[in-house]
């Protein structure tokens, strides 16, 4: 394992316990009655966003998903901002337009999350086509997910990629199910990874649920992509905690398996195990950032709930440049 | 007749169509399992099998490319989009394929297929789970695009839908599934594709609609009743092919007719019915064709003030009819 630095490996945690509890506190507002719509909670899943993000600047993209909280604030999004976009806010990002699946921050490099299933992956195909025509050394990532790989989408952009070699990553988040749709039924090979080899790019399966895991591989496929060699795809194994949206019956799976999933595969309670026993956190560490995460978290519900509910009278705007 | 809601019509008439006819086969996304996100395919799959009905990966191209190819090799599937929203990567396959393999095969064969989209807003769905289709779709000869908005409409026209030769677009309002409910005639009830339907009579103004807005049109026309002016309200419940004789009729009646329609208002279907009745019936007109449609934005706002500036309503459309009254 590659050795991480303390201050890195401490941001790793902390950026995976702002999403935690970004969805806990969501999960709550929509209970509440707070929240219109739908809520696609990302709990599980953090160590991808998080390990692969973690290699981006600013000015690096991402394309993200109807799933996007979690990219979102691993591309550096304001907690503020998203919660007061959930609420239907002028405060929120997309001024209460947009809600939970259309959250963009391109300041950071985020050109949205997207309420179509494979709608941002030739998006950040074409981003990446830019730094190459510019030379520039910038590198666009488009996650997805197991369903989202079975659109004719990551296919023409996978072979575009290849054979224009530009510097993307394919993330493909396999959290098990596409709604109700298991992966077994959706796919006849067990590793989705192997659809590389057809495409001509490395193609490498990683254990989404250990950052460091994560966070090694997007350093190869990073540091490959910035140099010019190309495109990798990762398919990164992973889970969702919640149903497909909040309130989801989940008929398609057990409680047995979700339990199993949090009890041993937990990306939270794994990451503050490697922090304490290789001496990179101790506990007071552990519980000083999640106490400043959850004082983050408070601010942002605050500020969102302070906001003015977004009226109409705007909606005009922004059809054209001018 | 037995009461049901919009809803529970698509899947009892989906049900008995299935028992009726083993070449009917179900593809969609979570149609299975979950018997569809909207429940329209409760059951199914313990009754009829796996064999017919095929929960798919997300891959709307082609969910309908292999319903079409499946029609043609002798099937009768019905295409579920999970949301009209996600119609947009089948769009090639209904548009250039399906509705016009008839024509290029000179009559040699057809493609006996449904595809059902459940479409509009009011639903907070934001952006990408509101959208209105239809307009994309009644441009195209040789599709079929209906768009009925109670119990027995729906009943009578997606049978008919299901035993038709040719392709069919069945838009299912979403924000109506449920909260609009009616009686259903017994027994094998159809209603042929084509043609409209006067559900409201009235000798002062003539508002042609369908989806949600039609019930609102019908709410506004008794708004307007207690003041003294009677409307006539004309369910659009097919847009292709399009009743032009029914409208025509209707428009001559009162002089005074306006459209109501939730999609953008620019090239919608309200652009079609009006180009109609100034063609054949200008002179029984009295006062302008008008519209009211979506207003011009990309797609449906999120939160709940902005959805309803974007949404049709009862007072909006009685706004506007007694603007047509008093013309
Ligand atoms: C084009 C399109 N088709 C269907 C849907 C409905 N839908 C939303 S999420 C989803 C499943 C996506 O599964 P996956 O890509 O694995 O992402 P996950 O929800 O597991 O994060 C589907 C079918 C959609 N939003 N867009
Ligand atoms: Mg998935």
């Amino acid at each position: 394992m590659s050795a991480l630095d303390r201050a890195t490996a401490l941001e790793l945690y902390r950026v995976m316990r702002t999403i935690r509890q970004f969805e806990a506190r969501a999960v709550q507002l929509f209970g509440e009655n707070k929240i219109w719509g739908t809520i696609h909670s990302y709990a599980g899943q953090e160590g991808v966003a998080v390990g692969v993000c973690a290699h981006l600047r600013d000015d690096d993209w991402i394309t993200s998903t109807h799933r996007g909280h979690g990219h979102c604030i691993a591309k550096g999004a304001d907690v503020g901002r998203m919660f007061a976009e959930l609420l239907g806010r002028e405060t929120g990002y997309c001024r209460g337009r947009g809600g939970s699946m259309h959250i963009a921050d391109t300041s950071k490099g985020n050109l949205g999350a997207n309420g179509i299933v494979g709608g941002g992956i030739p998006i950040a195909t074409g981003a990446a086509l830019t730094a190459t025509y510019t030379g520039s050394d910038r590198v666009a990532v488009s996650f997805f997910g197991d369903g989202g790989a079975n659109q004719g989408t990551l296919h023409e952009s996978m072979n575009l990629a290849a054979i224009w070699k530009l510097p993307v990553l394919f993330v493909c988040e396999n959290n098990q199910y596409a709604e109700t749709n298991p992966v077994k039924d959706a796919f006849a090979v067990e590793d989705i990874s192997l659809r590389a080899a057809g495409y001509g790019m490395p193609g490498v399966r990683v254990n989404g649920q250990d950052v460091r895991e994560t966070y090694r591989v997007a350093a190869d496929a990073v540091a490959r992509a910035r140099s010019g060699l190309g495109p990798t795809f990762i398919v990164a194994e992973t889970y969702r905690y919640e149903g497909h949206y909040y309130g989801d019956p989940q008929v398609y799976r057990t409680k047995d398996e979700i339990e199993d999933w949090r009890a041993k595969r937990d990306p939270l309670v794994i990451a503050r195990t490697w922090l304490t026993t290789d001496r990179l956190a101790s506990e007071a560490d552990l519980a000083r950032v999640d106490r400043e995460v959850d004082a983050e978290i408070e601010k942002g519900v605050a500020f969102a709930e302070a906001g003015e509910p977004a009226s109409p009278i705007r909606l005009p705007e922004d059809v054209y440049a001018g | 007749m037995t009461e049901k809601s919009n809803v529970q019509a698509v899947h009892d008439t989906l049900l008995g169509e299935f028992r009726r006819d083993e070449r009917h086969i179900l593809l969609g996304e979570d149609v299975g399992v979950r018997g569809g996100v909207f429940r329209v395919s409760d059951g199914f799959i313990e009754e009829f099998g796996a064999d017919r009905i095929i929960d798919t990966p997300v891959a709307e191209s082609s969910i309908v490319g292999i319903a079409i190819g499946a029609a043609i090799g002798g099937l009768r599937p019905v295409a579920e989009m999970q949301f009209a929203d996600f119609h947009a990567p089948a769009f090639e396959q209904i548009v250039n394929e399906a509705a016009r393999m008839r024509y290029r095969s000179v009559g040699a064969f057809g493609v006996p297929l449904v595809i059902r989209m459940p479409w509009g807003g009011g639903v907070r769905g934001a952006l990408y789970h509101s959208q209105s289709v239809e307009a994309f779709y009644a441009h195209v000869p040789g599709l079929k695009v209906v768009a009925p908005s109670t119990p027995a409409d729906i009943t009578g026209m997606l049978r008919s839908a299901l035993r038709d030769a040719d392709p069919v677009v069945f838009l299912e309002h979403k924000a109506i599934y449920r909260s609009v409910k009616g009686d259903v005639p017994d027994g094998d009830y159809t209603i042929p594709l084509g043609p409209a339907d006067v559900k409201r009579e009235g000798a002062d103004i003539t508002v042609y609609a369908y989806g949600i807005s039609l019930h609102h049109a019908l709410a506004a026309a008794e708004r307007l009743a207690a003041d003294g002016v009677q409307a006539t309200v004309v369910d659009v419940r097919s847009l292709r092919p399009l009743d032009a004789e029914t409208v025509l009729r209707e428009a001559r009646k009162t002089g005074k007719c306006l459209i109501v329609y939730e999609d953008n208002r620019l090239f919608g279907a309200g652009a079609e019915i009006a180009a109609l009745i100034a063609e054949e019936a200008f002179e029984d007109l009295d006062a302008p064709v008008m519209r009211l449609g979506g207003p011009e934005i990309p797609a449906m706002p999120f939160n709940k003030p902005q959805e309803d500036w974007f949404m049709p309503s009862p007072e909006k459309i009685a706004v506007k009819m007694r603007e047509l009254a008093a013309y």
